[in-house]
């Protein structure tokens, strides 16, 4: 239990004061005491990365001997990973090589598959749930028309008032006023809500009254 | 007893298209415009103008810093913006810093830097430095600001920083001019709280189009310079920098996909409020 449990909580609570103090103490040993925390930090990361590497074998490999439904990718994922840091290590990672070309011609594009379905899946979804149900629901519509349009050089040229009256916004004009002004001020207060939240759960890890992050339901 | 089958109104099928059909309008609104362009103009925006007229402004040992902190899933939109502010600095003659928070970036950007720098005839370590990829996020920025060199002891083909000439007087935070970060998340936040506020060097950013909404606060407060929002404000920075490239050809699918998806939405209305009415 000391060791799960009181060592954790005193360590956070003295880092947590400790560094909450040096922030504001522009002194040499202020400074040299961040300096340590942060070389201190680059070790536990790459030690992290480490467990990291292991975990991922070790869940892998657990997939593959027990024949878990899919475990066929398992014995993929560990091929491929086994086979990049080996080519990475024999021909080193720049233009041309294995590494290099696996890099660019399997994962960008295969990252960029994934990511680029999503224009597909939004048109549908906006088509079939984009609806003028409700007053709201009709302002939020109208302005991602607009904005959609003010995002694009076309929505310049469908400006068609402005052959009548040259000096009136165009659809660009709109929108940048709707991210400007109504956008800001909605972030605005919702980036102070946040950050107002992560302040009080802040001091609420460093007193040891939210320990979830300790795990097992404490 | 026998079912009865009611046929479907216009209007019920209206509401009802099949999503394959939507796809396939979709996947032509954006292959099509790659073959018949229009052309249109893409007039800067001054969030976009603020971040060129402040390059044009310095002088040629100024700094800028540009940090490519994405993966491939956005570099459709990311990437041509870094081509666009590299080849701008280039031709400023500006000295130019390109590096990444994140490990996937370096692979991305370094065929750019090589064609660019091809293009303009200028040298690594000596026109620009190619930093690539350090561990730690927001430690690198802290460390950076205090000392580049130390933070990034080799560049991205092994040669030691120290003896790039490029990087002869660039040490640490005051000399920084400019710092630009190219992010598909909010990669930004990490520079401004490390890099910004305790040194005050001056900061932009480029995002994807729908992360640029939650950076408008930041510009406004002037903590950001101006910012690079989607491909659109790729495309605003080449139409700048006179030269038509990646983000003006992507400009051609993204209008006539918006064009579809707005006609799309509106069509999906008038069938709910036809049909709201008869009932």
């Amino acid at each position: 239990m000391l060791w799960k449990k009181q060592i954790p909580l005193a360590i956070t609570f003295i880092t947590g004061l400790v560094f909450g103090i040096q922030y504001f103490v522009p002194h040499r040993t202020s400074e040299n005491l961040f300096n340590a925390y942060v070389d201190w930090e680059i070790v536990i990361g790459i030690f992290g990365g480490i467990l990291a590497y292991i975990s991922f074998y070790r869940a892998h490999t657990m997939r593959i001997r027990k024949k878990a439904p899919a475990w066929q990718y398992s014995l993929v994922a560990i091929g491929i990973s086994l086979l990049m840091i080996f080519f990475g290590f024999i021909q080193g990672t720049e233009t041309g090589t294995f590494f290099s070309n696996m890099y660019f011609y399997v994962l960008v594009s295969i990252e960029g598959t994934m990511f680029s379905l999503l224009a597909f899946y939004i048109s549908s979804a906006a088509y079939r749930a984009f609806r003028a149900r409700s007053a709201q629901a009709t302002a939020l519509l109208i302005a991602a028309i607009i904005v959609m349009l003010g995002r694009i050089p076309l929505g310049e040229q469908l400006s068609f008032w402005k052959l009548i009256w040259s000096n009136a916004p165009s659809f660009t004009d709109i929108a940048n006023w709707i991210l400007n002004i109504p956008n800001m001020a909605a972030k605005r207060a919702m980036n102070l809500g946040i950050g107002l939240g992560i302040m009080m759960l802040s001091l609420k890890i460093v007193l040891g009254i939210e320990r979830s992050y300790m795990g097992s339901g404490d | 007893m026998a079912e009865l089958k009611q046929e479907k109104t216009f209007w019920e099928k209206l509401v009802q298209i099949d999503r394959r059909f939507i796809y396939l309008i979709i996947a032509l609104a954006m292959t099509l415009p790659f073959f018949f362009q229009m052309g249109l103009p893409i007039p800067a925006t001054k969030e976009v103008k603020d971040i060129y007229d402040l390059i044009e402004t310095f002088k040629p040992n100024d700094v800028v810093i540009l940090s490519a902190d994405f993966d491939p899933s956005v570099s459709p939109e990311l990437l041509p913006m870094f081509d666009a502010m590299f080849r701008h600095c280039l031709k400023a003659g500006v000295k130019v810093i390109a590096m990444s928070l994140y490990i996937q970036g370096p692979g991305l950007i370094e065929p750019v830097i090589n064609q660019a720098a091809k293009d303009y005839n200028k040298v690594n370590g000596i026109d620009y430095a190619f930093l690539g990829w350090q561990y730690g996020y927001n430690l690198v920025v802290i460390n950076m600001m205090e000392n580049l060199k130390q933070t990034f002891p080799v560049d991205y083909y092994g040669e030691r920083t120290e003896d790039l000439p490029i990087l002869g007087n660039v040490n640490n935070y005051a000399d920084y001019d400019l710092i630009t970060s190219m992010n598909g998340s909010s990669t930004y936040m990490t520079w401004l709280l490390y890099a910004h506020e305790p040194y005050n060097v001056p900061m932009a950013c480029g995002v994807t189009a729908v992360s640029a909404a939650d950076v408008y606060p930041y510009i406004q407060s002037g903590q950001f310079i101006g910012m690079l929002g989607g491909l659109k404000g790729a495309a605003e920075y080449e139409t700048l920098i006179s030269e038509k490239r990646m983000a003006t050809m992507g400009m051609e699918a993204q209008n006539w996909a918006h064009i579809f998806i707005i006609l799309f939405i509106i069509i999906g209305n008038i069938g709910f409020f036809i049909i709201g009415r008869k009932k």
